[in-house]
């Protein structure tokens, strides 16, 4: 078994496609930032110095599901949890993509890079004030590796086969051990945030962790490490959090952070409703505009910081049914896929796609197109010389030709491409109904295949079926959707390159890879993830694209930039491509103007 | 004769604006689902008669649009590139009323797209669109009004003739139907359909959908007069005479709902223009690239489009005489109605307490 990497559930990668969030609520303890005690090692963050005080409010899409982070999948939960409330080991930053120190001060990797020895900061507590030391970490990680708790994240600690074992040295110190060595080696720790056990090894003796934390639970039930604690949770309604007194960064002249006094998520369930509360100044930063919204925002000239981060990691692609149906579906699907499973067919859609076109109709310019998985927002990974041939219609037309495609004169001086056995090349492409954007690429790409002859209908389909038709019943044709990595490493991207993966869209989970060129990239992804080195795996990387590149799984057509905004008064608003965009540096961030906080 | 002349005002606007729309192939100017990548959200082109030097100029012009530098939809009229309006052109080809293969055009420029209501996200012509979308959507709405009304009256004069039995569950099945959530039916049965719906598929469909939903209110209103007028003194003679089911239906008492029907068909049809557009955006409506005026209404959804494009409210003001023509014809109708209805109403009401 492949084991060491970090696997997204297909639900968990493709749920971040429809991005929402949620509220909660608290006691009101004074929560005044405590001042520094000895023997505190703090982590000091350079940078704009702010002040203290004020609210800030952003919008979910809609409520978090649970505030536990062993059982939390979804998109708001995680944005929450991870953004505001918890704290991990190590941490991604998300403007450089590089690891830094968090509750860990430092790491060492051992020679043979199995024996990971974590050490923590001393002198830390909890929100509630209880201290933490190293029970606490293996305390998590054995609710994590937990089987009856089914952790969304326990795949990602099973390594080599094996799970990882956590051992103490002592108070301060903890070694995490690995069969096998692990390419992205402390990327491993991000996101798996460090829970109390002082408040959960009682639920977790009585089996009762997975239900522990649900959003009706107290202030006095919960405590966290990151910048934030609960507050107050309205149903349907908002998430109040408030400053966590304990949190243990400072800016560079030595005073607590965060700045806020406290933060509200709203939940706000649609974009256009999301854009009217920032526009209408109910809410202060948003983040995944539309580049129209961006653009209509950016019009109206009122006050805002208007930011375009760059092209983030959202791949979005077109991709044919290429599983073994096994003359269990319909034949009709089985005759098309003669056609999907042939590469220069592929191909040629490849090249008569107008990315160009998709890039300035569909972002406004605001976007790049694409000819792999990599973004040119990762710029550690893509692959430069991967070829970027221009849109040519008649170099497609001639791969058909090879492929022995033909065409008819049809009624209309349109032609129409028939196959070799003479029947008319038609199929539908499933997109999801509420992403006007996917929907828009399909009509763009559906006139551009009519120029080969191709009759292509455009089916929008509610997101869930359109999931459940492409990795459960797999009734389709073709499908557009898109991804978005989690990390600018591949490794979590596995779950998609991997033929065994439940997100290797065109044909999920494979008992063998189907052809010779899906067993070479399980090959190389797996290679990768055992070689600690970062040129021997971007080698490795690039040839997996290279390949993808060659044989077409995915069509891949464009990356939208990161599109956010924030009022002016939001001081060291600095968005990232990497999610949580705008509140990756939420203790950062301050109110400029104390005048605009008293009126609300 | 006097209704006649009543109505006749606003059954001569409907004409007119029925004939545009069955002949959009020669009115509009571009082909409906031709994008022009270059151009998305162009403002419409303004008519001039003056060039830049300030000449008058008999023939109309347009200029083109060019995009201010460093936006994405910003444009300026381009007063190097007068584009005179010409008529009867030769352009794309269509085929009038379905058959005839054509390429004459009323107005055009050479080799040039003119766009008078300005173009969409895709760069389409809003104008061909809008005539186009008006073929499905009145089409739509005339053969769904045509199902709803047919079933309706047959339903109703089962129910108000025969009564009894077949009254109470005819009436029972028209309230089952008036309570259901058709919105959520919808999304259930197009989970059901196969994926791709092409788009005369997808137009039988509405029209079936809409005949399905709206025979109940009808139907009702049929039983109504029908219940009433079947007491009447000459039904009764009639009957005594030896007259049958049939023909006292055909001759003495459907007549008397005919009103009625005609009213609740020009109330009923941009009824159902605008249930089509709530069709289009669960997927059962008529797919891309084909126009309907719901596709083009449903882009009005988008808060972007609402601030920033306020030519795209241009179909819907266009919609307007066309309802309003419905609309005035259906309260003529009704108007001229009101005698007789109220003596009818009254005997009903009296009928049905004896």
């Amino acid at each position: 078994m492949i084991g060491s990497k970090r696997i997204c559930s297909p639900w968990r990668a493709l749920s971040r496609l429809a991005f929402v969030l949620a509220a909660f609520v608290f006691n009101p303890v004074a929560s005044f930032p405590q001042r520094r005690a000895s023997g505190e090692e703090l982590l000091v963050l350079p940078g704009e110095i702010g002040h203290s005080g004020g609210r800030l409010i952003v919008s979910l899409r809609a409520e978090p599901k649970t505030l536990n982070p062993l059982t939390s999948a979804d998109a708001p939960s995680r944005e929450v949890i991870l953004g505001a409330m918890q704290a991990d080991l190590v941490h991604i930053n998300r403007e450089t993509q590089l690891t830094e120190p968090a509750l860990a001060k430092s790491w060492k990797v051992s020679p043979d890079h199995l024996h990971y020895t974590l050490k923590l900061r001393k002198g830390l507590r909890f929100s509630d004030g209880h201290p933490v030391d190293a029970d606490d970490v293996l305390f998590t990680f054995r609710a994590y590796l937990d089987e009856s708790l089914h952790s969304t994240q326990r795949n990602q600690l099973i390594i080599g086969g094996n799970p990882i074992a956590i051992r103490k040295v002592d108070a301060w110190t903890v070694v995490f051990e690995l069969a096998k060595p692990y390419g992205a080696e402390e990327r491993l720790f991000d996101g798996f945030v460090i829970l109390p056990r002082h408040l959960l090894e009682k639920p977790y003796q009585d089996g009762k962790l997975a239900q522990a934390w649900s959003l009706s639970t107290t202030a006095k039930e919960w405590a966290g490490l990151g910048p934030f604690r609960l507050k107050e949770y309205v149903p349907g309604q908002r998430l109040v959090l408030e400053r966590n007194p304990y949190y243990w960064k400072v800016d560079a002249k030595g005073n607590r952070l965060p700045y806020l006094d406290e933060l509200d998520f709203l939940f706000v369930p649609n974009a256009d409703a999301q854009v009217l509360r920032f526009q209408s100044g109910e809410t202060d930063m948003i983040s995944r505009l539309s580049a129209e919204n961006f653009a209509a925002l950016i019009r109206q000239q009122r006050g805002f910081t208007m930011t375009d981060a760059g092209p983030g990691l959202e791949y979005n692609f077109l991709f044919f049914n290429l599983n073994d149906l096994g003359g269990k579906s319909s034949p009709e699907i089985t005759r098309k896929q003669k056609w999907f499973r042939e590469v220069k067919f592929r191909r040629a859609v490849s090249l008569a796609v107008d990315r160009e076109g998709i890039v300035r109709l569909v972002y406004q310019g605001r976007g790049a197109p694409l000819w792999g998985s990599v973004t040119p927002g990762n710029r550690r990974w893509v692959n430069a010389s991967l070829a970027h041939p221009p849109r040519s219609i008649e170099r497609a037309r001639g791969l058909l030709r090879e492929a022995g495609f033909s065409w008819a004169s049809g009624t209309n001086e349109e032609s129409t491409l028939m196959d070799s056995e003479g029947k008319p090349v038609e199929f539908s492409m499933l997109t999801s109904s509420s992403n006007a954007e996917r929907t828009k690429m399909a009509t763009l790409i559906q006139e551009d295949l009519k120029q080969l002859g191709m009759r292509v209908q455009v089916a929008p389909m509610e997101f869930r079926s359109l999931l459940d038709r492409v990795t459960q019943t797999k009734e389709y044709e073709a499908c557009i959707l898109g991804l978005v990595s989690f990390d600018a490493d591949p490794t979590p991207d596995l779950n998609v390159w991997l033929s065994n993966g439940g997100t290797h869209l065109w044909s999920p989970s494979q008992a063998h890879p189907a052809t010779p060129w899906e067993a070479e990239i399980d090959r190389l992804m797996e290679q990768q993830v055992g070689t600690p080195d970062y040129e021997q795996r971007k080698k490795l990387f690039d040839r997996v694209q290279e390949i993808l590149w060659e044989y077409q799984p995915m069509i891949f057509l464009a990356s939208p930039d990161i599109l956010t905004g924030a009022r002016k008064s939001v001081g060291n608003f600095r968005p990232a491509v990497l999610e949580p965009y705008v509140l990756w540096n939420v203790e950062q961030l301050y109110l400029k103007n104390d005048s605009v906080n008293a009126t609300r | 004769m006097k209704l006649r002349r009543k109505i006749s005002g606003w059954l001569v606007l409907l004409v007119i604006l029925h004939a545009i729309v069955i002949f959009a192939g020669f009115f509009a100017p571009c082909d409906p689902a031709k994008q022009d990548r270059k151009s998305p959200y162009l403002p419409p082109m303004r008519l001039h008669f003056e060039d830049a030097l300030g000449r008058f100029q008999t023939r109309p012009f347009v200029y083109s649009w060019k995009v201010r530098e460093g936006t994405f939809d910003q444009y300026e009229e381009d007063t190097a590139r007068p584009l005179p309006l010409k008529f009867f052109v030769r352009g794309h080809s269509y085929r009038l009323l379905g058959l005839l293969p054509s390429r004459l055009h009323l107005f055009g420029a050479d080799n040039e797209s003119v766009y008078l209501l300005g173009s969409d996200s895709y760069g389409r012509d809003q104008l061909s669109r809008f005539l186009y979308g008006g073929q499905v959507s009145l089409l739509a709405g005339l053969l769904g009004t045509g199902i709803t009304l047919f079933l309706g009256l047959v339903v109703g004069s089962v129910a108000g003739y025969f009564g009894g039995w077949r009254d109470d569950l005819l009436m029972r099945i028209a309230e089952l139907f008036l309570a259901l959530p058709w919105l959520y039916l919808l999304f259930a049965l197009r989970a059901f359909l196969p994926l791709a719906v092409s788009s005369l598929q997808a137009f039988f469909l509405i029209i079936a959908v809409l005949g399905a939903v709206g025979w109940a209110r009808p139907a009702r209103l049929v039983r109504g007069v029908v219940l009433s007028s079947k007491e009447r003194d000459y039904v009764r003679a009639a009957r005594g005479f030896g007259a049958t089911d049939g023909y006292l239906l055909r001759l003495h008492i459907l007549p008397q709902a005919s009103s009625v029907l005609l009213t609740q068909a020009a109330i009923l049809v941009p009824q159902f223009v605008l249930a089509e557009m709530t069709l289009s955006f669960l997927g059962l409506g008529v797919p891309e690239p084909v126009p309907s005026w719901g596709n083009l209404l449903s882009t009005l959804q988008r808060y972007s489009v609402l601030v920033s494009y306020w030519w795209m409210y241009l179909p819907a003001l266009i919609m307007v005489p066309f309802f309003l023509g419905y609309l005035g014809l259906g309260s003529r109708l009704q108007k001229s109605d009101e005698p007789e209805k109220m003596e009818r109403n009254a005997l009903g009401a009296l009928g049905d307490r004896i």
